[in-house]
């Protein structure tokens, strides 16, 4: 008797810890279909949604912090759901208690959206389960935790593709933030565009080795520009290369958000992100209940990413050049890392005819041939 | 272009990135040199250039602008000086202070001038300009004559610094004022006047400094411009060992340093070998060169290179 009732107990206490193991199991063998479906039917309520956004620099940078901030605007705007943000938040430990707070503030999604905010992301994603995240430009990815970027990519080869029809030189300078296949891809990318048009122009780079750091990042375009480039590129945060290439009378493309303003005589076009595509579909599947961890990565196709208005101080041609390549982008014609691609170093990397998978281009440390300079 | 040619346009760019330092330095430097450490520099230089910034913008006037920054750096020093002066509070916790308002209180006032571009004109008369007879002599003319008058004043300024400091009374009392304010009284001094009056013309030349980058380097707000420029001039006050001349050399020198960055990082030939000098080691360089300063000052105990007497400390005037 006294075994009968243990064995009930036994097979009860197992049955509990199979249905405690399947709400997760599911999702961290990531298949969607089956993402847990008491939480998937219920979704939020919009009202009580309070979205959480993490920005690396402040607003008012006039680049990759101001554009997330758009895109909360946009979210708010196109959905009503509540919203706050944290500015310079460090991409160290400190990012773990500006989460915290956000959650004890009542935040039930959290949009971390730089790199370097992952790893501690993550972290605090495995405390809260029933907050949903968002990672910008990362890769991690957990039952509540989906990481997305734009191929900004494409829209840095037809950027390419305006500053190599501009460059009478052939000598084109790329003031970049960090040395991480992000930026390395994004540089690639603009160096294939300017050489789709002027085979033999070089693109210089220089590493200021922060994401935002407005005098060093215009001090680079002037090293660039001294060094005789007449075209200037970023992938950094202020306006400080555009303006640097405004008083030397050269010319500028910028990137993140429109900055024709801060160099009206210098800026040709900008590669966009228009992160409140993400923003607002992923809370709404939250509201809907359809929510699934994900990595989106979408690009010029779905409008994630485009380029700037070409500014009167293009190249002639220029518009139908971009035209061309964005529609061969879009309808799958052309993509942008086909082979044969040789590093700087002149060693093949990838063989001709052959395209680069999504992790080989997550992963990108080499500099295609073109570019001047090294990685790190 | 030759190599000099190159040199030239490198330094001519170093010289621009050292003048904020510079103007940070001389803050320092006044501060110091009556006795009391304003780790406020980082704040009074944001200070200084959002307000230069946003009066040159509402204002189209560059004179007005560069008033307004030093008149802004000049507030965050009195507020510092009050504290520290007549209140007699710890300097380093208040400069602390000082620097997080500053930074708070800029990106207060900068929240709406982002994206704004500064009058043509104000930006026309700060332009780099070409000084009559000095910038014709070769490789230094152009370095250091083929700058904005900003600039310009930067060194100008540390040269009368240098001369007020040593060669005038005014300058005596005020080391005085440094070394011991209890002697200074006895001899008829007023060092709380003293204290004010040097305290408040080195918040003036850190709010200057500020103002460079926003009217004249960048130029254009951006939240948090500086970027730690303050605290290199904090450690510049040390590495200049006090002296407004070794402070121009320094200045320039660091500019330099951060400057050359770029030049190495694609990498230089040494032996046939490409080496990659790593980025972050020259951003340590200017931190490492100054403990080294303090070191060799501290162990070689040369009296002209000292710290004031009575850096750090409060004076009240009955402890005797």
């Amino acid at each position: 008797m006294v075994k009968k009732a243990l064995a009930l107990l036994l097979a009860a206490g197992m049955a509990f810890a199979t249905v405690g193991c399947g709400g997760s199991a599911p999702a961290e063998e990531a298949a969607p279909a089956e993402t847990p479906a008491a939480e998937a039917s219920a979704g939020i309520p919009k009202e009580d949604i309070k979205v959480g956004f993490l920005y690396v620099g402040p607003i008012g940078d006039e680049g990759y912090s101001y554009a997330h901030n758009q895109g909360r605007l946009q979210l708010e705007e196109e959905l009503g759901v509540e919203t706050v943000y944290v500015e310079n938040v460090p991409e160290s430990a400190d990012c773990e208690k500006v989460i915290r707070d956000l959650i004890d503030q009542g935040c039930n999604v959290i949009y971390a959206t730089s790199f370097g905010h992952g790893e501690w992301a993550y972290n605090v994603a495995q405390e809260f389960p029933d907050v949903y995240f968002g990672h910008g430009t990362g890769y991690l990815q957990g039952d509540n935790f989906s990481n997305y970027m734009g191929r900004v990519y494409e829209a840095r080869y037809l950027a390419g593709i305006a500053a190599g029809m501009k460059s009478a030189e052939g000598k084109i300078g790329y003031v970049a933030a960090m040395p991480i296949p992000e930026v390395i891809r994004g540089l690639n990318a603009f160096t294939l565009g300017v050489r789709s048009v002027n085979p033999e122009a070089t693109v210089e780079v220089k590493w200021t080795n922060s994401w935002y750091d407005p005098t060093m990042e215009k001090a680079a375009a002037v090293e660039l520009l001294n060094n005789g480039c007449d075209v200037i590129a970023q992938h950094c945060d202020s306006t400080g290369p555009q303006i640097a290439a405004q008083e030397k009378g050269v010319f500028a493309v910028g990137y993140n958000a429109p900055t024709y303003n801060a160099a009206p005589n210098a800026y040709l076009t900008a590669p966009l992100f228009h992160w409140g595509e993400f923003y607002v579909s992923d809370v709404q599947s939250i509201i809907d209940g359809t929510w699934q961890s994900q990595s989106y990565w979408t690009g010029l196709a779905t409008g994630m990413v485009s380029l700037d208005e070409l500014s009167a101080n293009c190249a002639e041609g220029t518009a139908e050049a971009v035209d061309a390549a964005r529609q061969q982008i879009i309808d799958g014609s052309l993509f942008v890392f086909t082979g044969p691609l040789k590093d700087n170093t002149g060693a093949e990397r990838v063989a001709e005819g052959v395209q680069m998978t999504d992790a080989e281009m997550l992963s990108m440390d080499w500099l295609v041939e073109g570019v001047i300079g090294t990685v790190g | 272009m030759s190599w000099l040619n190159a040199v030239e346009l490198f330094l001519q760019t170093a010289v621009q990135m050292g003048t904020p330092l510079l103007f940070g330095t001389l803050g320092g430097i006044l501060s110091e040199k009556v006795g009391h450490l304003n780790l406020g520099v980082e704040g009074m230089m944001l200070m200084g250039a959002v307000m230069g910034f946003q009066v040159g913008v509402l204002t189209g006037n560059p004179a007005l602008a560069v008033l307004a920054a030093g008149l802004a750096g000049m507030i965050g020093a009195l507020i510092y000086a009050v504290i520290t002066i007549t209140f007699m509070g710890n300097q380093v916790v208040t400069g602390l202070a000082l620097t997080i308002f500053g930074t708070g209180f800029s990106s207060f006032i900068g929240a709406g001038l982002s994206g704004v571009s500064l009058p043509e004109n104000v930006q026309a008369s700060l332009a780099a300009v070409n000084i009559p007879l000095l910038s014709k002599i070769p490789f230094f003319g152009p370095i250091f004559f083929q700058q904005s008058l900003y600039s310009l004043s930067a060194l100008v300024l540390a040269v009368l610094l240098y001369v007020y400091l040593n060669k005038t009374r005014y300058g005596l009392n005020m080391r005085m004022v440094g070394e011991n304010p209890s002697a200074a009284e006895a001899s008829g001094i007023n060092a709380t006047l003293y204290k004010y009056v040097h305290i408040l013309a080195g918040g003036f030349c850190c709010g200057l400094g500020g103002a460079f980058l926003t009217l004249v380097f960048v130029p254009r707000w951006q939240d948090n411009i500086t970027a730690g420029q303050g605290w290199i001039a904090v450690a510049l006050v040390i590495f200049a060992t006090w002296n407004p001349l070794k402070a121009i050399f320094g200045a320039y020198f660091f500019g330099m340093l951060r400057g050359l960055g770029f030049k190495l990082q694609s990498g230089i030939p040494i032996f046939g070998h490409n080496v990659v000098i790593p980025a972050q080691i020259l951003d340590m360089l200017p931190y490492i060169m100054t403990i080294a300063v303090l070191v060799f000052i501290t162990m070689n105990k040369k009296k002209e290179n000292q710290a004031p007497a009575w850096l750090g400390s409060p004076y009240f005037r009955e402890e005797r």
